[in-house]
């Protein structure tokens, strides 16, 4: 369940919409992926624990961090960029990464939880 | 007011004199008696004679982590189980002055969580002052939730320090805002506050100090400790009596040094591993007929010209 709201859906869809990817476009709405070109990875939160713990991803992809745990976390970017809310069991997190560089997170509730992406 | 009968979630029903004896044989809480300044724990089976400490003394509940929202595998409803606490504050013998909650009152910081604990606790018809635990401060304005309800009268993220009995009591916040890493935090702000909140103050003044993340290290690997704690520490460190209340681990510890006492409180909603005695923190699942010996609630008294506090502790068993 994701209780965040997906913000890249809407402008994903324009975007489909704008290049006239009419059978993309059902592609898209049954499975919610990044746009074309840009990939969506995802980050498991289990045990405690970002899986994976680094990740290197490309500019303009997006990452979905999905708790699996039972115990609700948040996830923070170390430079202030994100902060996801709350995420109980089976919430997830959708951020799109559109800035080169490597960004820290970690769990805002269990900060000794820690991941970081690089973004080329 | 409380019924004389009440059935828990394992249908087993509890007269009221059977819960009063459970509590006499489990050591139902932390009962703190502050006395003199010096808190004193009165052991598992020294019920009775917190209660005839209790005698002309002042008396306060500490309850922690009730994580109102939390309904996973490991635990009945939190609703459930801080309810029985709850109970058990009402059949108390002796009634506290006050309660202190030292935060994670709800679970995700949504509204209803919180209505729901001020529903529950506010039936006990007692004062209760607060401090919030990290759960409360992850609402989308993180803390403004918490702040709206129990912010009044107090400073930054919510810390504040009030008087009862000759006793001065310190709420500290050490979950705002934590870093990568890190432990719990109080920061320059709140430190300068706790130094002019003591300035002036007779060294012969009991302090009690409440927070919900311990004030002393007990295992950084799980952040179980607050990274500025010293600093606080040093301010408090002229006193003659200082007692120290925390949550966060959901389990009873204690440490004396010198004149402060350390002691951190069970939850009411579901426990936590000792530290280290599990891969990572988290619920910790238990047997349905162990859990309620795992959950409980702190009690304090004080009695003025006497040199201990004494503290019992409480489980829902
Ligand atoms: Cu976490």
């Amino acid at each position: 369940m994701n209780k965040q709201p997906s913000k890249i859906i809407p402008g994903m869809l324009q975007k489909a919409l704008r290049m006239g990817l009419g059978t993309t476009l059902i592609a898209l709405l049954a499975l919610p992926i990044a746009p074309a070109g840009a990939t969506e990875t995802q980050v498991t939160i289990s045990n405690f624990t970002f899986k994976p713990q680094a990740l290197t991803i490309s500019r303009g992809d997006t990452v979905r961090f999905v708790n699996s745990d039972d115990m609700v976390h948040t996830i923070v970017a170390g430079d202030g960029s994100f902060r996801s809310g709350a995420l109980d069991t089976d919430d997830s997190f959708v951020w799109t990464f559109s800035q080169p560089g490597t960004i820290a997170y970690f769990c805002g509730l269990h900060p000794f939880m820690k991941g970081s992406i690089v973004v080329k | 007011m409380r019924k004389d009968e009440q059935e828990t979630d394992t249908g087993f029903v509890l007269t009221r004199r059977h819960a009063l004896e459970c509590m006499v044989w489990a050591g139902t809480g932390v009962l703190w008696t502050v006395s003199g300044g010096i808190p004193k724990s009165l052991g598992l089976l020294d019920a009775a004679r917190a209660a005839e400490a209790a005698q002309g003394a002042m008396t306060f509940l500490q309850i922690s982590d009730s994580h109102i929202g939390f309904d996973k595998e490991a635990s009945v409803t939190a609703v459930d189980t801080l309810t029985e606490a709850i109970d058990r504050v009402k059949a108390l013998p002796v009634k506290p002055a006050f309660m202190i909650h030292t935060g994670d009152i709800t679970h995700l910081s949504k509204a209803g969580e919180f209505d729901d604990a001020a529903r529950i606790i506010g039936s006990t018809g007692l004062e209760v002052f607060y401090v919030p635990g990290e759960h409360d401060l992850i609402d989308p304005e993180q803390g403004k939730a918490y702040l709206d309800r129990y912010g009044k009268g107090t400073h930054g993220a919510g810390w504040h320090s009030f008087d009862r009995d000759g006793v001065h009591f310190i709420g500290l916040v050490n979950v705002f805002d934590l870093k990568a890493g890190g432990l719990g935090n109080l920061g320059a702000e709140q430190l300068a506050w706790l130094k002019s909140d003591l300035d002036g103050r007779p060294a012969s003044t009991p302090i009690v100090v409440f927070a919900h993340i311990p004030l002393w290290s007990i295992y950084p690997q799980w952040g179980w400790g607050t990274e500025d704690a010293a600093q606080a520490l040093t301010l408090l460190r002229r006193f003659g009596s200082v007692t120290v209340l925390n949550g966060h681990i959901h389990q009873i510890m204690q440490k004396v040094e010198g004149n402060m006492v350390f002691h951190t409180a069970r939850s009411t909603a579901f426990p936590q591993p000792q530290p280290g005695r599990a891969d990572k923190p988290g619920p910790m699942i238990v047997p349905a007929d162990q859990l309620r010996s795992m959950l409980g609630l702190t009690s304090v008294d004080f009695t003025v010209g006497e040199e201990r506090l004494a503290i019992t502790d409480t489980t829902l068993a």
